[in-house]
């Protein structure tokens, strides 16, 4: 089906995610502004402002009442999601760039830069789910990860731990009651971009800018399985329908007016999970794609890209038929 | 103390007389022997002659260099028979400096003075040393006798599959070429060259680069067989036949860096940057200093330096404008003791050998080498291209032209044709065209024929051992604007040598067009090693990457279509249009079955990696290899079959093809049959893995007094759609009965 190309940001997406019913469609960009779609349609619902600085990152609770960012503007907001009303704000040193609920909702993570003297951090919060409810702003913890800085974060199912991924392509698992580091490996050489928890959180796909993305098993962190492009990577995606991932990157945005489209690589790019082999490549944006999310029940994908644009592709009929050959 | 004298104080510092101080602490010059050589085998003389014989020494050795003044010493003594003081027979020779002592050595050892006497020149550092050796004669141990691996034993490979290397990253890895799998792994090894890789001619040894040296590494085993040292060589070329390496370095040989032991340089190879290597024996058999102009100006350094006869016994150099040096081998002394004097000579080529003339080499009567060069106009003198033997430098050929501005000589693979391409320049100078001249080097008197091209030649390529030739040729206006990014618009020429008619002779033979192929943008011409096929492409360009593959004998070649009375063109076929996205590279392997394009990092960023083709022109791998550097295929020596074999081979080929490609359907079942069992292992261990996991979720689960499964119950959705109905407009109208009634 013709993807749907939603125009509602006027500077690069930097994050987007589906509600756990897959009906609605957030995203963040750098300008500031967080806006929420009908995915089936791609009609706007509305928009929540108040930041006053790019937004890195958003995250919807299980029953989609509450909403969080993470924004440069050092702050992280929590909104109605049916109001659009700023319910809270938490400030912090520096610029929040990623955000993520607990599996229960009961808390939340922001990943914070590190910058200006401050060093990078991962703040634990809980979280009142009565929308009236007043927010405490004193963390559960804050730990600070040595080495490398953390960039993306993610939850453990039933919030046994937390994993991190960071600059330097170590992904650490963190007790984040104590904030003491359980373990630790280095399977990326670069930056990692993008961290995905499976459906039911046992496993997680990592992408990195070294090219490759990885799938981890979340209690031991002991390697799956790992795909390999001709592109930096900065989102990959599990596809709960089909045993699929779906990578997107292409050459950094600085590299872009260097080069021609081809040569950008702004493909999402399909891979098969278990397999490990590529089945296919979906063209349209003409800058580096930032961040893909999955439709929860697996009907269609959205990917978000330095371009400005969200396209949101619904699958065909075929998609759902397709068999693998000689499997 | 001397000289002081208190009421006589100098006035100032300078007027101090340092000059006892300085001779009492003065250091003594150390009085090395280096200056200083013996010669033996002087004729002995008495007192009487002393004199004169003094000054034939001198005279002598006053081409190595200034001798000390009374530099010569002879020690003499009273002879008891005759009672009169003689010499002994030797005599000391100093020299101002080591260098001339050197040269002196080198120059004169063995110098025939008159009939009985040769004399022996050594420096004096080395009798010592000489002195030292013992009298009897020690037999030194043998070596024991290792076996070497046979160093062609990748040819014995039942498939007769080719094998290439691949420079990747700091990786160098050689592969088996399979056709349509991915190729076979035979070796690898991380940081195996610091620059990169060369084969040798016939495929024998791969040579690798290091800082220190050059490694060549062979044989089914991959080991080193030999290694050359030679600091900071960036460049080698091997001999045709592979017995001897060229290398060149940057940078000066200097002997103190490599004083220990082991380093296989004298003092004769210092300063010189080019080495002339023995493969077998790892040798140095000559070094050269890098070439000069007559003003000491350091040419510019053109590779190969040395060009090969096909034969590998002679080598020569040219001194632009100069003369050619040629040298043979394995004395590595000049032939006829001097360089060929050649007013003006600009370049020159070797003829290749064809098969024939190498199954010849042990016969008497073979042709000798022949070797071709141009000079261009000199004075009164018009530009010429000259066909010379070697070594008797007797000249078979010459053939003057005009106006030229360049020379390109291109022979053919057989050295049965030479073909000068000659950028000519219209009397005003303003515009270039070209001309061919091709010499039928086998006939008799050498014929040349012309072929005026209008435009400019830009490419020009023999078929491999054929008859045909093909050139691209422009017009585009803006060729030769500097850095530019346009793709310039060819043509592309066809030519063939058109038998003579019967009863004409050999002399109405001619090269005749094929065809011209228009409004093309290839600029390179690859042959496929058997000829053939061709595949013309368009390189070097920012935005055009095409490929096309020619038949040129399509449906029976032309010699049928002649025969048919058919336009010769018609056995042109386009077979294939590729695009191969920033290709910088091609290479046909050496069977002329494959062939390899690829992009490497080396000239660009792109999509690096490399696709393999078949000759037909379609697309068997395509691969996107990060950081890719070089794909060179190994190279095949000659076939060791007779013609007659090779004939007989090809009558019976479908007889062989049967065989073959029953091979490959086994072969292609049992990958699939592989890849398909991989898959399914694959599949297995994911599922065996989740049931793991999954089972222990549910137990955490349970202990955490969670119902077991969070999964999201897909079969109780609510699914609520909503349908607004919008009323836009609501008109009334009264439709009259009139219709109904009728």
């Amino acid at each position: 089906m013709r993807p749907i190309l939603l125009q509602g940001h006027t500077r690069s997406l930097t994050q987007i995610k589906y509600n756990a019913e897959g009906d609605l469609l957030f995203s963040v960009s750098k300008d500031h502004v967080v806006n929420v779609w009908y995915s089936h349609n791609g009609e706007r619902l509305g928009t929540y402002n108040g930041h006053v600085g790019a937004i890195w990152s958003v995250a919807v609770n299980s029953t989609s009442t509450l909403l969080i960012t993470g924004s440069a503007d050092n702050s992280a907001k929590l909104w109605e999601v049916r109001t659009g009303k700023c319910l809270h704000t938490w400030e912090f040193k520096t610029a929040v760039k990623r955000v993520a609920f607990s599996e229960d909702d009961s808390m939340i993570l922001a990943v914070t830069e590190q910058r200006m003297g401050y060093p990078g951090s991962v703040v634990i919060l809980s979280l009142n789910q009565d929308i009236d409810a007043k927010q405490s702003d004193e963390p559960i913890t804050t730990i600070h990860p040595e080495g490398s800085k953390a960039m993306v974060a993610d939850w453990g199912y039933l919030n046994k731990y937390i994993i991190t991924g960071h600059e330097n392509g170590t992904i650490s698992q963190y007790d984040w009651k104590t904030g003491n580091l359980i373990q630790s490996i280095q399977p990326h050489t670069a930056e990692i971009t993008d961290l995905q928890m499976s459906e039911d959180r046992t496993y997680f796909i990592t992408s990195s800018k070294d090219k490759s993305a990885q799938i981890f098993e979340s209690n031991t962190l002991s390697p799956l399985k790992k795909y390999v492009t001709d592109a930096p990577l900065n989102s990959a995606s599990i596809t709960p329908v089909q045993e699929f991932v779906i990578l997107g990157g292409g050459q950094e945005a600085m590299h872009v007016t260097t080069t021609g489209a081809r040569q950008g690589k702004f493909e999402c790019r399909f891979w098969h999970k278990i397999l490990e082999e590529e089945v296919g490549r979906v063209k349209g944006h003409f800058g580096p794609i930032n961040t893909i999310s999955v439709h929860p029940s697996g009907q269609s994908f959205s990917s978000g890209g330095e371009d400005g644009y969200v396209r949101v592709h619904h699958f065909d009929q075929d998609y759902f038929k397709f068999k693998y050959p000689d499997l | 103390m001397p000289g002081f004298d208190i009421n006589k104080l100098p006035e100032t510092e300078e007027e101090l007389d340092f000059t006892d101080i300085e001779e009492k602490y003065q250091v003594p010059f150390e009085e090395g022997f280096d200056t200083i050589i013996v010669v033996d085998n002087v004729p002995i003389v008495d007192e009487s002659k002393k004199d004169k014989l003094f000054k034939f020494i001198t005279k002598i050795f006053k081409q190595a260099g200034d001798i000390k003044e009374g530099g010569i010493n002879m020690p003499m003594e009273v002879d008891p028979e005759t009672e009169k003081l003689t010499s002994k027979g030797y005599l000391f020779i100093e020299f101002e400096t080591p260098e001339q002592a050197n040269l002196a050595v080198k120059q004169l050892d063995n110098y025939p003075m008159d009939k009985n006497h040769v004399l022996a020149v050594n420096r004096f550092t080395d009798i010592e040393k000489y002195s030292q050796i013992q009298d009897t004669y020690v037999e030194p141990e043998e070596e024991k006798f290792v076996e070497k691996e046979h160093l062609r034993s990748w040819l014995t490979d039942p498939q007769a599959r080719d094998q290439f290397v691949l420079y990747r990253g700091d990786d160098v890895y050689i592969y088996w070429n399979r056709k349509t799998e991915p190729p076979e792994e035979v070796h690898k090894r991380n940081n195996w060259t610091e620059t990169y890789v060369q084969w040798s001619p016939l495929g024998t040894y791969l040579a690798t680069f290091h800082r220190q040296g050059i490694v060549l590494w062979g044989g089914a085993s991959w080991n080193k067989i030999i290694r050359f040292v030679h600091p900071g060589v960036k460049l080698i070329d091997f001999s045709p036949n592979e017995r001897y390496l060229v290398t060149w370095s940057n940078e000066p040989i200097t002997l103190n860096q490599n004083g220990g032991t082991g380093s296989p340089f004298g003092p004769e190879d210092e300063g010189n940057q080019t080495i002339i290597w023995d493969v077998h024996s790892g040798t140095l058999l000559r070094s050269f200093p890098s070439p000069t102009s007559p003003d000491g100006v350091p040419n510019k350094i053109t590779w190969p330096m040395f060009k090969w006869s096909p034969t590998d016994k002679y080598f020569a150099r040219v001194s632009p404008g100069q003369q050619i040096s040629v040298y043979e081998t394995p004395g590595m002394g000049l032939v006829g003791k001097k360089s060929i004097k050649i007013e003006g000579v600009v370049d020159f080529e070797w003829a290749p050998a064809s098969d024939k003339d190498r199954d010849k080499q042990n016969d008497k009567k073979v042709r000798e080498d022949l070797m071709s060069f141009w000079t261009p106009e000199i004075g009164n003198q018009p530009a010429r291209v000259t066909l010379m033997q070697i070594p008797s430098k007797e000249i078979l050929r010459t053939k003057n032209l005009f106006s030229v501005s360049d020379c390109k000589m291109h022979w053919q693979s057989n050295g049965d044709f030479l073909c000068v391409k000659v950028d000519r320049h219209t009397k005003t100078k303003k515009s270039t065209f070209a001309n061919l001249e091709i010499f039928r080097v086998r006939e008799k008197d050498i014929p040349v024929e012309v072929i005026e091209i209008k435009d400019t030649v830009i490419a020009f390529a023999w078929e491999p051992k054929g008859e045909r030739f093909a050139i691209v040729t422009t017009n585009d206006p803006n060729f030769g604007q500097p850095a530019g990014n346009a793709t310039l618009r060819t043509s592309i020429s066809f030519y063939y040598l058109e038998k003579a008619k019967a009863g004409k002779g050999a002399e109405n033979a001619s090269f005749k067009l094929i065809k011209t192929l228009e409004k093309k943008t290839a600029n390179s011409i690859f042959w496929s090693p058997r000829g053939r096929h061709v595949i013309l492409a368009t390189l070097r360009s920012t935005s055009t990457y095409d490929l096309e593959f020619y038949d040129l004998d399509f449906e029976g070649g032309i010699e049928q279509k002649e025969k048919a009375k058919l336009d010769p063109g018609a056995s042109l076929q386009l077979m294939s249009t590729q695009e191969h996205f920033g290709v910088t590279d091609i290479e046909w392997d050496p069977t002329g079955r494959y062939v390899i394009t690829s992009a490497s990092m080396w000239r660009h960023s792109m999509e690096n990696g490399y696709t393999l083709w078949d000759f037909k022109g379609s697309q068997l791998q395509k691969h996107l290899l990060d950081k890719f550097k070089q794909l060179v295929w190994r190279p095949r020596p000659k076939t060791l079959l007779s013609q007659e074999a090779m004939k007989k081979i090809r009558k019976n080929l479908s007889k062989y093809s049967k065989v073959f490609d029953e091979e490959d359907a086994r072969e292609k079942s049992s990958v699939s049959k592989e890849l398909l069992a991989h898959r399914r292992r694959l599949v297995d261990e994911w599922n065996a893995w989740r049931k793991r996991v999954e089972k222990e979720l549910i137990e955490e689960r349970q202990a955490a007094g969670l119902p077991p499964v969070s999964i999201r119950d897909t079969e109780n959705v609510e699914v609520i759609e909503e349908w607004i109905e919008e009323v836009v407009e609501e008109t009334e109208e009264i439709v009259s009965d009139d219709e109904d009634e009728n």
